[in-house]
């Protein structure tokens, strides 16, 4: 049989949901009024106004939180009537401090039920039947399903060894107890995996940013936002990626304190229309020339903090350059042309970026003479052809400026925030990965293709000295609650063929919720259930140093397991059950030991184990006048250098010199014209350069399949009134959008809302091809290449020219 | 009596429809069918300059639903008297009432009435009025990340800002309906006259 859709019980739910929610008045809420009393007083967790309705209803709520992964990590309260959730409210009626807001949820999050009760979850373990990607598959036993993972694995240990078996990053899980994490103790257990490093996320920024600074550790609490003058929200867009819970409500209350905040984006983003005082357009993979031109500006017109250039910094003219390079290019040779002859001025970035050159000058005279700013750079400016440029110029104009180590001042990079933005957390003991090899995770379908050809120029690192290559490709794949398989990896056409060969991957086994367009590929498929159907716990991402608790909610639906009880099974046929469980732990066991332990050993944020698991969530309140990063080095640079090779502040690296690459990976930040842009030679037959955005839609790729989500923020092309008129193209019409690698087709939103020339297909679609390979829900990874960028070596998938046409 | 009311800064909204789910999920509603929506208005254009695309462009976010209008349209003309005001002005539909002529949907000038095909009624925004009177927040106000979202006295409301009006582009002109929604309308706009445009998300 194939998979059917139990519409059946989706119908139940929503008529149960209907009639008791919409057109019953609850006859005793007047009468449980009497129970509110004006203190906030917890009794078993509630607060009082839940306890009157819950009174009032006969329903139980029960807080738990949103484990997925954006930047947030905010509180959902599940109102349980009869084991079935009928509402799903957040962090209610507890005091809304400034200082420790509510963790309040965005649309994600209040459409879960949705999620758990979709029609199209996984009800049985599925064995293929049809070719891998075809979506055909018979439902088998348990015992079946695992006796066969368990087989496999053991066959390709005993066949390839260990570094054979593969499992894929992936980050549909953000409970402890669900996700890859689940799957990695598992094969670190049996004798270990091949690993990979970077992530689909932060591949560029997690390199470059220590080039510059040493360390991720760049930025500081959102409260110190509060101290600027100016923010330059540079490609971020926290109200539609959600950069931790209430980031948005810090840069509004940055606004109020008196910052002038400037959006640039090629999108006139949702952040551009509530968070910004301005917005400047720009093109896509061009931001780097845009900062040189201030650069140039700033060096031009005398607002170089030169104390910092010359104390803190190296490399940034002739005259701080590091021994052995002093003849090499300075920062300031490059931005007034004296190396290449091409001085960097404003004029000269208008060309690539699209911004008129004198509005680049005024953004670079207002950086350079409002004190402090921030220059805060999000992270999709990064996943791109040369990321890493982009990543070290942001980092190098606020040394230009002196804009590092101050409050309100912002160092830029990756920014992971020191002093107190993140809550201890725990989890499964770590298990060591006996197989000493990595691969970037960008590049693991090389690793599936080629792995035995793989080496250092690869990027494979724990090779052994006289080791040049990987002993082997990947033969196993395992993938718990991830769509990178497939889906969310760059040109899904090349993907789909690797993964479709068996003689490649021999075996793929997947955890899942669904049948996404990763699942498909899988010869054994495990139904999981979600968070709320087992118990775990999650905490904060970049910002908001929270904890949640994820108790169980309901029973599992029709039987599904957690990732982490799929993997006991699993466990059990290759003789580490006990190992792996610890003796037998359930998920309740090690969700109360986790409570112990963060109660014991930080009694002072989440007090006793029984306040804690009656509020369901604790967040570390802030304090007035956090620390700064880099204070210290800005207060005595020889005493408390940074942990760069020279210890300054790194314009010049010596390093990266030292690799002999200038033209893909400079010494100094610089602009470099990427492939697939409008000045390569795609852009003859492809004119139209495509991002795709974090949409609110989705998380990432969770939730594409959940209608409501759906009637809020339909998947479809977004582009300008210029390019939509040239084609003929008007609003709501299908168009085709394709390049060499893929093609699809989707409705326009015809839209001043985004830059001439470039187009915008949100990330995270479900690849839904049809019966000519053209995708018809618009899947970004259609069009995106697998090229990783030069340096990191990470994902470059928002570096793509297009064509769209009407159809 | 009381009336109650909403206001919004349409300053701090930022379109993330967190309002019209909260109020969704309440309400327990399918696909097509809210009780809030949220408009996004907007317009302008872009001039090529030299190399550079400059824009004059401008958006901004209108969330809405019933204004629980203190004489309200659709009271009068339900035929079998569904629709009531309570003593805090709240104007709530009976659904056992209610036989689904559409009249008041008719009557409506903001759309608000939603007809449920599978049941025969219709069914609107009832200002959470079981939460409410419990002692509770409407669930679109406390689900505002942004904290752009207040409700309580319309006079109130008033009060505490001057300067909000119910006069927003793309809102219909109130006549004498007196409806209790207050907005602090964006400043992006300036002189401009948006329209809506995302016409296939309402």
């Amino acid at each position: 049989m194939s998979i059917h859709e139990d519409t059946n019980l989706l119908n139940q739910l929503n008529q149960a949901t209907l009639s008791r929610r919409s057109f019953l008045q609850w006859s005793a809420a007047t009468g449980a009024a009497a129970l509110l009393t004006s203190n906030v007083n917890l009794v078993n967790g509630l607060y009082p106004l839940e306890q009157a309705l819950a009174a009032a209803g006969d329903i139980q709520v029960i807080p738990t939180g949103c484990a997925h992964n954006c930047g947030g990590r905010c509180v959902l309260k599940a109102h349980v009537q009869d084991g079935i959730i009928i509402r799903i409210t957040s962090d209610t009626d507890r005091p809304d401090d400034p200082l420790d807001p509510q963790l309040r949820a965005c649309v994600r999050g209040r459409s879960y039920r949705r999620r758990v009760y979709a029609p199209d979850r996984l009800k049985s373990p599925l064995r293929r039947t049809g070719p891998r990607g075809s979506g055909l598959y018979e439902e088998i036993s348990w015992e079946e399903a695992v006796d066969t993972v368990a087989e496999n694995l053991i066959r390709v240990k005993e066949t390839y060894g260990n570094s054979a078996i593969y499992s894929h990053y992936a980050t549909g899980g953000g409970s402890t107890t669900a996700g890859s994490g689940t799957a990695a103790r598992l094969l670190d257990l049996f004798g270990g995996r091949l690993g990979y490093y970077n992530n689909y996320s932060w591949a560029c920024v997690q390199v470059a940013t220590p080039t510059v600074y040493g360390t991720q550790n760049t930025g500081q609490s959102r409260l110190d936002w509060l101290n600027s003058k100016l923010i330059l929200m540079w490609g971020w867009n926290p109200a539609e990626m959600i950069d931790g819970t209430n980031t948005m409500y810090f840069v509004k209350q940055a606004r109020a304190a008196g910052a002038k905040t400037i959006v640039i984006d090629p999108r006139h983003t949702m952040s551009a229309v509530g968070l910004a005082d301005e917005w400047i357009p720009i093109r896509p993979g061009t931001d780097t020339a845009m900062m040189a031109a201030m650069a140039y500006v700033l060096i031009t017109e005398g607002l170089i903090d030169e104390n910092f250039v010359n104390t803190y910094a190296l490399g940034f003219d002739a005259d701080h350059m590091p021994a052995g390079y002093e003849n090499a290019e300075s920062f300031k040779a490059y931005i007034l042309g004296e190396s290449d002859g091409v001085p960097k001025t404003p004029a000269w970035a208008e060309e690539y970026t699209g911004v008129p050159a004198d509005t680049i000058a005024r953004i670079g005279r207002e950086y350079g003479t409002t004190k402090p700013a921030m220059l805060y750079q999000g992270y999709g400016i990064q996943r791109r052809a040369y990321g890493e440029q982009v990543v070290r110029m942001g980092c190098v104009l606020p040394a230009l400026t002196g804009n590092i180590g101050i409050p309100g001042g912002w160092a830029s990079g990756i920014a992971f925030a020191i002093g107190g933005e993140s809550a201890p957390g725990a989890g499964f003991p770590s298990v060591a990965n006996a197989v000493p090899y990595s691969v970037p995770s960008y590049m693991y379908t090389d690793a599936v293709l080629r792995g035995a050809e793989m080496g250092r120029a690869d990027g494979v690192r724990g090779l052994a000295e006289g080791e040049e290559t990987l002993p082997t490709g990947i033969k196993l794949l395992y993938n718990a609650a991830g769509n990178c398989l497939a889906n969310q990896h760059g040109n899904i056409n090349r993907t789909k063929e690797i993964l479709a060969d068996e003689s490649l991957a021999e075996f793929i086994v997947v955890h899942e919720q669904f049948l996404t367009p990763s699942a498909k590929f899988a010869d054994i498929i495990l139904p999981a259930c979600t968070f709320m159907e087992t118990f775990g716990m999650t905490g904060n991402w970049k910002y908001g140093p929270s904890r949640v608790l994820l108790p169980k909610v309901i029973e599992p639906l029709y039987g599904t397991k957690s990732d982490y009880a799929i993997a006991a099974m699993i466990a059990e046929r290759l003789g580490i059950y006990d190992e792996y469980t610890e003796g037998g732990k359930t998920e309740e066991d090690w969700y109360n030991q986790w409570i112990q332990t963060l109660t014991t050993d930080n009694a002072a944020v989440y007090g006793d184990a029984e306040a804690f698991t009656a509020r369901g969530s604790m967040t570390v309140p802030y304090t007035e006048n956090p620390p700064v990063a880099f204070a210290d080095f800005i207060a005595d640079p020889v005493a408390n250098p940074l942990t760069t090779p020279s210890g300054l502040v790194e314009i010049f690296s010596p390093a990266l010199a030292a690799m002999n690459k200038p033209e893909e990976i400079p010494a100094i930040p610089k602009f470099i014209v990427e492939w697939d842009s409008p000045w390569s030679p795609e852009a003859e037959n492809y004119p139209l350069q495509a991002i795709g955005n974090h949409y609110m839609h989705r998380v990432h790729s969770t939730l594409d399949n959940i209608d409501w989500m759906d009637e809020a923020f339909p998947q479809r092309v977004f582009i300008n009134p210029a390019d939509a008129t040239e084609r003929g193209i008007q609003e709501g019409d299908m168009v085709r959008i394709w390049n060499d690698r893929g093609a699809m087709i989707i409705p326009a939103r015809v839209t001043p809302r985004i830059m001439p020339g470039v187009v915008n297909i949100p990330q995270g679609a479900w690849y839904t091809p049809d019966a000519d390979g053209v995708d018809r829900r618009g899947c970004v990874n259609v069009l995106t290449s697998e090229r990783p960028s030069p340096l990191a070596l990470g994902n470059t998938q928002q570096t793509m020219m297009v064509q769209v046409e009407k159809v | 009596m009381a009336q109650y009311g909403f206001y919004v800064d349409l300053n701090a909204c930022i379109g993330c429809k967190a309002c019209q789910m909260a109020c969704k999920d309440r309400a327990g509603n399918e696909p097509g069918m809210n009780w809030r929506r949220v408009l996004e208005v907007g317009g302008g254009d872009w001039q090529k300059v030299g190399q550079a695309w400059v824009p004059d462009v401008f958006a901004y976010f209108v969330p809405t639903a019933c204004h629980h209008c203190s004489n309200p349209p659709c009271l009068p003309v339900c035929p079998t008297a569904a629709i009531s005001k309570d003593s805090n002005g709240i104007v709530k539909i009976d659904v056992e009432q209610c036989i689904g002529c559409h009249y008041c949907e008719w009557a409506c000038l903001w759309g608000a009435p939603v007809f449920y095909e599978e049941q025969g009624i219709v069914n609107k925004c009832d200002f959470c009025k079981d939460i409410v009177d419990a002692g509770g927040s409407p669930a679109c106000v406390e689900a505002c990340p942004m904290r752009a979202m207040e409700w309580g006295d319309v006079e109130e409301l008033r009060a505490r800002h001057p300067e909000a009006t119910f006069q927003i582009v793309p809102l219909a002109d109130p006549q004498d309906f007196q409806p209790n929604a207050l907005y602090k309308a964006n400043t992006a706009a300036g002189e401009r006259v948006g329209t809506i445009l995302n016409q296939e998300e309402i």
